[in-house]
């Protein structure tokens, strides 16, 4: 809500100029979440400060989100945002001081171009990371950099630190390109905005960024988070810095953990990029290997064989999550009769655009892609049977352990087709996993992960129960002692 | 001459004959309107033309929908068309079977002149000549064949017949709803009367003998009716003994009896077909063998007779000797009665050559109670209001009958193994329908929460579920949520109070009290202390054979603590299992066990502190936004005061950032005061406000709110550790201003330093009045700053939040309530798990309708 700038470039208050602000004018700017005010706590020649505050109306602030938008939820009601230097902080900035952050001065040209002293302040930033994170976005624009934590509650001191921070920037810079960066990082370090991204986001970004962050060490990320992770934009973004840097696009889309959104769909955060990582270093010691092939690759053609070998040309996906395996599926003519179902309605949303299918429409009699549902695997469904196999990826350890039985006894008691695969992590192969804590499991959302012997124990009792034969296959590289990453049981009958 | 016509009740009359031989006439003397559909009705509604023959296919495939419709349902249907050619009888028939119905073709058969001379009169009717010989000759050539195709076909020939002809209504055999019992149904008895007679016995038949001392009746003495499941003989020591004494009861009208499939093999043996005489069919012939040719021939006449399947009691209990599955209740078809005789096997064999049968009753979702044997069970187990009563006495089991409508099991044990099992009786391998012959536990059918049009309410009818909503409730429900077997009720949504005009009040006890002293049909409330801490629903058993026999769950868990949104309460069982093990003490050492005569019982509480739940909230949310308040207020204030000392005119601003910043404090005490550290249970306080439901009884509807209170002060009390906690509440007398102003200073009370506040129910039951609420809360000034944000006192803030509308809140909160009064009601009565599970889930998508999550 505060944002103050400071000179003590002789003549300071010249900053007023900058600004296009009289030092000695209180002003107001009417904002659609709020007021922003424009006022000069300090105003003499040594030093000049200019105050943005932003009033936010939580109301109003209400009021200019859909219904539709993500968190329909206290949340939005009861929140930082009147008082964090966020997302609404960058908008006014943009609002107030435009002419400013484009670096234009008509009573005195000469001045924009000039770096000058500053003093920035923010009191209460934002900061996904940490210190750290606010260090790493400014330091190499040449600030100095204090970011000292806001402790969360100090009537209870174990609850530790907030994710604010207060940040006090120095250095000596244009002041065009003090507020242009502010107002791109702003929004980045608190890694959340408050209006929806439309495609002029990217325009945003690239005027906003000119002259610092096409060279900024850290421009994959401050995009990617900038645009909120929208895979589209982002490309689009990526690819116009890259034509701005004279580089490949490649270069410029680095794989970041960090970044891979943890709760936004299916994707497995340790499971994917991280645990493929890992897998990519097992590779990496035996050096005449050719690189790693990823796990969640060598999953997939692990079924796509086990199918092929039973014959299964129907197949329904039990859990296909944002269609993955339904589009390898589709794209091998040897699959006659291609089906998927999931819980998450998210996730299908992803399958639906992945395979061009219509939830809509009716259903075609004879067509590859049979259907494409909303369905959970603890109530019996009709629409699972007709298949000659169903695959359980990466599914059941989504599963609480009181529900397994009512899973099992759907799959293959109720819907019962001719083979089931499922695949899924082998817990004794996670202490190879770097960045895993020892008893941690690979996603937050994992209810269990199983060891070789318990897999086996569990597979053995349901196909006793319904009349399946299982063989077991290790998928990944295997460990002399700890196993392959994931494994994978084909039940037949 | 005078033909009676007899057509059943359920069925499909076909009538044949030329056009103008007097069909719609016939039809419209002997049917209702709504029975008979014609050809040239269906063609009219297609072509708007009753003539039109190019509009004929059309007609036709409408006719075909309507008879299929209207015989799903059960209905007699009259199809009024000319049907002399064998595919247009053909196909209706075709509809016929698929619904399992009985069909009976009635044939008008006119001279042609008469038909010639009906249709001249009609303008309309102006095809040419040759039609009608040409019909009467398909006519003609069908008549041979009609027997064969129909049930009954009757014919009538000449004017005079059919004017004379009456048709009257047939009951079908199996329908005997008229019946209402009370019954005892029997077991697969196989031969074994001694047993027979200990049981008749037991349930206070007395027999009756004949001069060699053998039993040949049995009565009731309190007017009860036997049902016999079939599968009287075989395998055991005294078939023709079983026989004469059920004969005898069924002649006397004191029982009815099914057939089984030994009794129909039976049949064939007596017959002199070839039978394999395996399964204990040799010991039954050779008991008959022993037998007077006049008994023979009676048992003979007798089991022949035996049809397949009743409906009894208004439509509530069917008997069969194999189950049925819904579709069939009623129906007569050859695959109707082989499922009853037979089961729905799959074709498969098991590892001992016995059937592998499908488990129908796991499907089963049928209004009527559906009672079989067949298929020895180690004990009678309720699937989906079905139960099968065959345990084995032949195999040394016992016999088993089932008292309805009680629903109470009474049995006897095998003098001794008669005849062995093929598998081992006790096995899990021997239990009722299930697939490869296991245990079948309760599954839940997609359809059961689904597309199914709503959940029928005792309160309020019809509650329907929007698709969304229902779609969003299934992730949340397969991701999160407990077992259903523990997830037996979920807590309704509760509307705040009208929103308060006095200043700086949002809320305040004027108005809650207000709302139900203005509808009038209230003249007593409740009002109960709200504690600020987490919504639990407690369900807990005496021990580990309830949880199992009860509830299904043989993991040896014995309850469960569940959130409003169903989820597990703790992430670690052992800390559920604590909590339960303290309640389950508490229960006891009250005596509430044997007082509400249950095994268990749900109880509706809060948890507290908020922090134990809530703790990931408190941060990201509540202490988040005051530690960047705290960090950014001084500092705005701070830079306001300077630009103030330089002498600039900030207009009010500097004041009102000061006020903010006051607020922002005031939001971080109403927060904190709900936090604090709990480790495991310790630090935990369970405050029970009223009992859910028990064995029988739902409770929450069946007792006051004050009888609610004091039980709930019982359990706190009965607690030495500490765990449960009392909940302050008194009532109020709607028509007593000073009634009205002692609650008012109680509120004040608890809210001043920041508690929650009250929830005001009408003290007895609901009135009958669907704008009365069950109950509405009135929360505090300073709590409610955590609802609507730290300023939410400020004058301009305020007046705005005075519009808030509490249309949709209060509509929601009447429906999930209803919701979860008929889920108590149908656990409480034992219903099937999918039942109680569909309004459970109901509750679960109504709460993502969007709603103002601060209401």
């Amino acid at each position: 809500m505060l944002l103050t700038i400071t000179t003590t470039h002789d003549q300071a208050t010249d900053l007023g100029f900058l600004l296009h602000k009289h030092p000695d004018r209180v002003q107001r700017f009417e904002q659609s979440f709020g007021t922003a005010h424009v006022f000069y706590p300090d105003a003499d020649e040594g030093r000049c400060t200019a105050a943005l505050l932003l009033d936010v109306d939580p109301v109003k602030l209400v009021r200019t989100r859909g219904r539709g938008t993500p968190d329909f939820s206290l949340g939005q009601y009861v929140n930082d945002r009147p008082y964090a230097a966020s997302s609404l902080l960058a908008s006014a900035m943009a609002n107030v001081f435009r002419t400013a952050m484009r670096g234009r001065c008509e009573a005195r040209p000469e001045l924009p171009g000039t770096p000058v002293p500053l003093e920035v302040v923010l009191p209460a930033l934002p900061c996904r990371g940490g210190p750290a994170q606010a260090e790493r976005f400014f330091a190499p624009l040449g600030w100095t950099v204090s970011a000292v934590p806001v402790p969360l509650d100090p009537g209870f001191a174990d609850w530790g630190d907030s994710r604010y921070v207060t940040l006090t920037l120095t250095g000596t810079m244009r002041l065009s390109d003090a507020l242009n960066q502010l107002y791109v990082l702003l929004p980045v370090l608190d890694d959340a905005k408050h209006y929806w991204l439309a495609p002029d986001e990217v325009d945003k970004l690239i005027r906003a960024g000119e002259g610092w962050l096409a060279a900024h060490p850290d421009r994959g990320a401050i995009t990617r988070r900038y645009l909120a992770n929208r895979r589209g934009l982002v490309r689009a973004a990526l690819g116009r810095l890259a034509d701005a840097d004279g580089a490949p696009e490649d270069a410029l889309d680095p794989v970041e953990v960090e970044e891979e959104p943890a709760s936004d769909s299916t994707e497995e955060p340790m499971d994917g990029p991280a645990s493929e990582a890992a897998n990519e270093q097992a590779g990496e010691a035996d050096a005449s290997e050719p690189a790693a092939v990823p796990l969640a690759e060598r999953r997939v053609q692990a079924v796509l064989a086990a199918l092929r070998e039973e014959d299964a040309r129907r197949v329904i996906d039990l859990g296909c999550g944002s269609g993955k395996l339904l589009a390898r599926l589709v794209r091998d003519g040897f699959f006659t009769g291609i089906a998927g179902t999931d819980v998450s309605h998210r996730a299908l949303a992803l399958a639906w655009r992945r395979l061009r299918f219509d939830p809509r429409a009716p259903r075609r009699e004879g067509a590859r892609v049979v259907d494409i549902f909303q369905g959970a695997l603890t109530y019996a469904d009709e629409r699972f049977r007709g298949y000659d196999a169903a695959v359980l990826m990466e599914v059941v350890e989504h599963v609480d352990p009181p529900r397994l039985g009512a899973v099992a006894r759907v799959v293959f008691g109720d819907a019962a087709p001719r083979v089931v695969v499922v695949t899924t992590p082998n817990a004794e192969h996670n202490v190879r996993y770097d960045g895993l804590a020892p008893g941690a499991m690979r996603h937050p959302d994992h209810r269990f992960e199983w060891t070789r012997a318990e897999f086996r124990a569990w597979a053995e009792g349901v196909a006793a129960e319904h009349g399946y034969r299982v063989r077991y296959v290790p998928v990944g590289d295997e460990d002399p002692e700890v196993g392959a990453p994931t494994q994978m049981g084909v039940f037949t009958r | 001459m005078t033909t009676e016509i007899r057509v059943p009740e359920m069925g499909l009359v076909v009538l044949v004959g030329v056009s103008g031989s007097g069909k719609s006439h016939f039809a419209r003397k002997h049917f209702a309107p709504t029975q008979v559909i014609s050809s040239d009705f269906c063609r009219g509604i297609v072509s708007d033309d009753e003539n039109d023959q190019s509009a004929t296919g059309d007609a036709f495939d409408l006719l075909h929908y309507i008879v299929a419709k209207r015989l799903r349902r059960g209905l007699l249907t009259v199809v009024d068309a000319t049907n002399v050619q064998s595919h247009a009888r053909q196909s209706l028939l075709r509809i016929a079977k698929e619904h399992d119905v009985l069909s009976v073709a009635i044939v008008l058969d006119v001279p042609e002149r008469v038909a010639a001379e009906r249709n001249a009169t009609r303008p309309d009717r102006d095809f040419g000549a040759h039609v009608i010989p040409r019909q009467r000759r398909e006519l003609r050539r069908g008549l041979r064949s009609l027997g064969r195709e129909f049930r009954r076909a009757y014919v009538l020939t000449g004017t005079e017949e059919i004017d004379a002809a009456t048709v009257v209504r047939e009951k079908a055999w199996n329908d005997r709803r008229e019946l209402t019992g009370p019954f005892d149904i029997v077991g697969d008895v196989h031969g074994c009367r001694a047993e027979l007679e200990d049981l008749l016995r037991d349930l206070g038949y007395e027999i009756d003998r004949d001069a060699a001392g053998r039993a040949v009746g049995a009565t009731h003495p309190g007017g009860r009716t036997a049902v016999f499941v079939g599968d009287l003989v075989d395998r055991g020591p005294d078939s023709p003994g079983v026989l004469r004494l059920v004969m005898g009861m069924v002649a006397a009208g004191d029982a009815l009896c099914v057939s089984g499939n030994h009794e129909a093999k039976l049949v064939r043996a007596l017959r002199g077909r070839k039978v394999r005489t395996t399964h204990g069919l040799a010991e039954s012939l050779e008991q008959l063998g022993a037998e007077d040719e006049g008994f023979r021939a009676a048992a003979l006449a007798f089991m022949d007779g035996l049809i397949s399947h009743y409906v009894l009691d208004g439509g509530r209990l069917v008997v069969a000797h194999a189950g049925l599955k819904e579709d069939y209740h009623g129906r007569a078809s050859g695959r109707v009665r082989s499922f009853a005789l037979y089961g729905d096997t799959t074709g498969e064999t098991d590892e001992y050559g016995l059937p592998v049968r499908y488990p129908w009753a796991r499907d089963y979702r049928g209004k009527a109670m559906v009672v079989y044997g067949h298929t020895p069970v180690p004990a009678p187990e309720w699937i989906n209001n079905t139960i099968c009563l065959d345990t084995g006495a032949v195999f040394g089991g016992r016999l088993t009958a089932l008292r309805y409508p009680e629903r109470e099991l009474a049995s006897v044990p095998a003098r001794k193994v008669w005849y062995e099992p093929v598998r081992p009786l006790a096995s899990p391998g021997a239990a009722a329908g299930g697939a490869g012959g296991h245990r079948e536990l309760d599954v839940l059918k997609i359809e059961d929460v689904l597309a199914n049009g709503g959940v029928e309410t005792r309160l309020m009818g019809r509650v329907t579920v929007r698709e969304e909503n229902a779609l969003a409730a299934l992730e949340v429900m397969s991701r999160f949520a407990a077992d259903p077997r523990w997830l037996v009720y979920l807590p309704p949504t509760m509307a705040p109070a009208a929103t308060s005009a006095l200043p700086g009040h949002l809320e305040h006890p004027a108005e809650a009290l207000a709302a139900y002293r203005d509808r009038g049909a209230v003249t007593r409330v409740v009002c109960e202390q709200k504690h600020m801490g987490s919504r639990a629903v407690v369900t807990v058993c005496r021990d580990a054979a309830v949880a199992a026999a009860r509830f299904g769950v043989e993991d040896g868990t014995t309850g469960a603590v569940v959130t409003r949104t169903g989820r597990p309460f703790f992430r670690d069982p052992a800390t559920t299992a604590e909590l339960l093990d303290r309640v389950r003490a508490a229960i006891g050492a009250a005596g509430l066990w044997d007082e509400l005569d249950t095994g268990w019982l749900v109880l509706d509480c809060e948890l507290l502190p908020w922090s134990a739940k809530a703790m990931d909230l408190v941060r990201t949310q509540y202490a988040a936004t005051g530690a960047a308040a705290r960090a950014a207020l001084p500092m705005a204030a701070g830079a306001l005061g300077r630009a103030a000392e330089r002498g600039l005119d900030l207009g009010g601003l500097r004041e009102r950032v000061e006020r903010r910043a006051s607020n922002a404090a005031r939001f971080r005490d109403a927060y904190a005061r709900y936090c604090r550290p709990v480790d495991g249970l310790s630090g935990i306080q369970l405050a029970p406000f009223q009992v859910l439901a028990g064995e029988g009884r739902a409770w929450a509807t069946a007792r006051d709110h004050d009888w609610h209170m004091e039980v709930a002060a019982r359990l706190a009390d009965c607690d030495p550790g500490g765990l449960l906690r009392r909940t302050e509440w008194t009532t109020a007398d709607l028509a007593s201003p000073e009634s009205e102003a002692a609650v008012t200073a109680w509120w004040e009370r608890l809210t001043a330093d920041g508690g929650e506040g009250m929830v005001v129910k009408p003290l007895g039951p609901l009135p009958d009045d669907a704008r009365v609420q069950p109950g509405v809360k009135c929360r505090g000034r300073e709590y409610l700053r955590i609802i609507y944000g730290p300023d939410y006192t400020e004058p301009e803030h305020l007046d705005r939040l005075r519009g808030r509308s509490l249309g949709r809140k209060r509509s929601l909160a009447m429906r999930e309530h209803a919701l979860g009064v008929e889920a108590l009601d149908r656990l409480a009565a034992g219903e099937p798990l999918w039942r109680v599970h569909q309004a459970v889930f109901a509750v679960l998508a109504l709460e993502s309708e969007p709603v103002d999550p601060r209401l």
